[in-house]
């Protein structure tokens, strides 16, 4: 038995990728098929599914509603398509403004002294020790109207004379954004840092041999050479970005729902768990599709490959 | 009109200080002058960790002296940043943009000069003919060869055209072969494009074949400069006598000095030695008799009553065109090259070892050098 395996290949193989593969199984399609199946389905009165194909969660998620009267003019209800759009929005600025703080943070790591570059990579990973929740929650401290932020701003205008009325910061978008860019920054920098370090320091010296000054080496040189740690940062960002629900449960309050928080509470509160399924594939599905577009042109963030 | 300098480069009394990682401070170039002639090709031969590197890049503006100045064509070039100056080097590791083509790598120096569009298309053209990598363009360097990798830095630098090519180590990671080829192809190109060429090396035979002149480097100064002929024939110390190529040394004292000729009592022969007096020797001081190994005759008789020593044979060597014989003479062990000029099957055509012959050192290719 043990002989015949050894000179059999394939069966090694096979072997081999089984433990891997009964994962992906039991962990990710057959989740996966489940949704599809009650996402085609109906609730019944307790929350329960009642099993059908059905595309009227769909339907409903793209605004156009079910219970919707005969008489009325127009049966389009925006508020799903609202909560998607605002999703993909959000997660774009996020990533934009991530990219465009971690950029100059992670050079200015990778140029640093090599004593000092481990002092400042640390200060980038050890936020990351506490939990999410609880560093969402400080944020949450920061921004309410009886907070840090109001207190500093009230002391000083009261010092100055100044009349001041606490800001409304809490529970906008303001703070989901603000949230979200301080949650994903450091997955930024750590792959830009990367492959920033990797650039051999002889082609800056190459650049500026050929005529080329700082700034141009930085356009011709850098930059390209950094890309793939972009790349990779985007997708590190993005998808998750698109997919949380934290962040905008606790510094969006009933203010700032997104995909995230429509499928948890669907799940939850309004028990109804055909739509939350519903929900979850188009949330992932738009994932797909964006992802797919963005590597198609920027690749995965892998070294340039040779054409 | 800018004044023309005779000089294409010149370091006036350079000092490169670094400050070691064990917090010792290290003057990696050591009040070095050096005046490289327009148009020549200029060795700076020495062994590893003498500062020829250092040299080079405070050259291009990469490193800037700690004491001292630097001047390109006449012009003091103080902290002159590397993309103002007129200078390009080819990188030993040859730092070819990963992420560019071939054409796009050469293509780079002349965009940053604003070159127009079809010149830029001309000039790439042409000096991929002149390294031999026509219809390579759209290769990435990860796709050539070493060798060719190479060429494309070369190119990369000749491009532009600088007065002055700096070469660190070009040939470096090439085997033998290849490099005994892009020795002979880069002098031609050197003369053809008349071009300066400040060459790095810590190969003697590659910079006595390929250099109009060479600095011969140790520890930071330069310890002679010449034609590779005065560095081999007239080596003016110790140090370079035994670094570029053989040399027997026999240590003694100097007895008299008689205008060109100086005579040493080698302790060891327990007889005076005859040479050329290289002018740093004074009466009574030490010095050193240095003699090449292919330059000591053998006989059976001695051929004159000065310089010339009864031994014994100890060790041969046989290499084919030359046998090397180990002559033992009073307490030294001396060596001679001698030329296999008769062919032979007869092992006493080659010496062997015990026999008793005569060595000759002609005073006029013996030099006698002040032992410092
Ligand atoms: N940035 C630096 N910091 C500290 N010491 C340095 C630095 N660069 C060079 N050195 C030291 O200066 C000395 C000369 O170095 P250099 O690179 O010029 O040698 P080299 O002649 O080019 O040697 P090789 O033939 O090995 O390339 C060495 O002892 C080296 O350790
Ligand atoms: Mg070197």
């Amino acid at each position: 038995m043990l002989k015949r395996l050894r000179e059999n290949k394939s069966a090694q193989g096979t072997l081999l990728v089984t433990p891997t593969l009964l994962w992906m199984i039991g962990l990710l399609i057959i989740p996966l098929l489940l949704t599809l199946v009650i996402s085609f389905g109906s609730r019944d009165a307790d929350g329960g599914v009642i099993y059908g194909f059905s595309f009227h969660n769909y339907l409903r998620l793209f605004g156009y509603s079910t219970n919707c009267d005969a008489g009325q003019a127009s049966c389009f209800e925006p508020l799903y398509v609202n909560i998607l759009g605002r999703s993909l929005s959000l997660a774009f600025n996020t990533t934009l403004i991530v990219i465009s703080m971690a950029y100059p943070l992670a050079y200015f790591i990778a140029r640093a002294h090599p004593k000092q570059r481990t002092t400042f990579l640390m200060l980038v990973l050890v936020p990351l020790w506490t939990n999410f929740v609880i560093r969402v929650y400080a944020w949450m401290m920061l921004l309410r109207e009886q907070g840090v932020i109001n207190g500093i701003i009230g002391w000083l205008a009261a010092r100055l004379n100044i009349p001041f009325e606490p800001l409304q910061m809490l529970y906008t978008p303001g703070a989901v954004l603000v949230g979200m860019v301080y949650e994903f920054l450091p997955f930024m920098i750590l792959p830009i840092f990367t492959s920033l370090e990797k650039i051999d320091n002889a082609l800056f010296e190459a650049a500026a041999d050929l005529g080329a000054n700082p700034f141009r080496t930085f356009l011709r040189v850098t930059l390209p050479l950094s890309m793939p740690g972009v790349v990779a940062g985007t997708i590190l960002v993005f998808i998750p970005v698109m997919g949380t629900f934290i962040v905008s449960d606790i510094l969006g309050g009933r203010q700032v729902i997104l995909v995230g928080n429509l499928i948890q509470r669907q799940f939850l509160d309004a028990r109804d768990p055909t739509f939350g399924s519903a929900a979850s594939l188009i949330l992932m599905i738009l994932t797909l599709i964006v992802t797919y577009f963005y590597t198609r042109k920027f690749g995965f963030g892998e070294e340039i490959v040779v054409a | 009109m800018k004044e023309l300098s005779e000089f294409a480069v010149e370091m006036r009394d350079v000092v490169k200080t670094f400050k070691t990682p064990e917090g010792t401070m290290l003057n990696a170039v050591d009040h070095v002058n050096m005046n490289i002639k327009n148009g020549e090709f200029f060795s700076m031969l020495g062994s590893s960790g003498c500062g020829k590197t250092t040299s080079l890049r405070m050259m291009a503006g990469f490193e800037w002296p700690s004491e001292g100045e630097i001047y390109i064509e006449g012009q003091a070039m103080g902290h002159t940043p590397p993309f103002q100056r007129n200078v390009n080097t080819v990188f030993q590791s040859y730092a070819l943009f990963q992420h560019m083509t071939v054409y796009q790598n050469i293509a780079f120096g002349l965009e940053m000069e604003k070159a127009p569009p079809d010149e830029i298309k001309a000039r790439v053209g042409r000096v991929l003919d002149m390294v031999q990598l026509m219809g390579m363009e759209k290769r990435f360097p990860k796709q050539l060869s070493g060798g060719q990798q190479q060429r494309i830095a070369l190119a990369r630098a000749l491009v532009k055209l600088p007065n002055v090519l700096l070469l660190d180590e070009p040939l470096g990671a090439l085997d033998l072969k290849l490099r005994k080829e892009m020795q002979l192809e880069l002098k031609a190109i050197q003369q053809k494009v008349g071009i300066t060429f400040i060459y790095v090396t810590h190969d003697q035979e590659e910079a006595l074949t390929m250099s109009d002149r060479i600095a011969v480097m140790s520890k930071g100064k330069v310890m002679q400069m010449g034609t590779p002929v005065e560095i081999y024939e007239r080596p003016t110390s110790r140090f370079v006598a035994g670094f570029i190529g053989e040399s027997n040394f026999l240590e003694g004292t100097v007895q008299s000095i008689n205008g060109e000729r100086a005579n040493v009592l080698v302790p060891a022969l327990m007889t005076e030695v005859t040479g050329l007096n290289t002018g740093k020797v004074k009466m009574g001081e030490k010095a050193v008799v240095c003699i090449r190994p292919e330059k000591i005759r053998i006989s059976d008789e001695p051929v004159s009553k000065q310089n010339s020593f009864r031994g014994a044979v100890k060790t041969t060597t046989y290499i084919g065109s030359d046998t090397h014989v180990y002559v033992e003479v009073g307490k030294l062990t001396i060596k001679v090259w001698e030329q296999n000029r008769v062919s032979s099957l007869d092992p006493k055509a080659y010496y062997t070892a015990g026999q008793n012959l005569t060595l000759n050192l002609m005073p006029e290719n013996t030099l006698i050098l002040a032992d410092a």
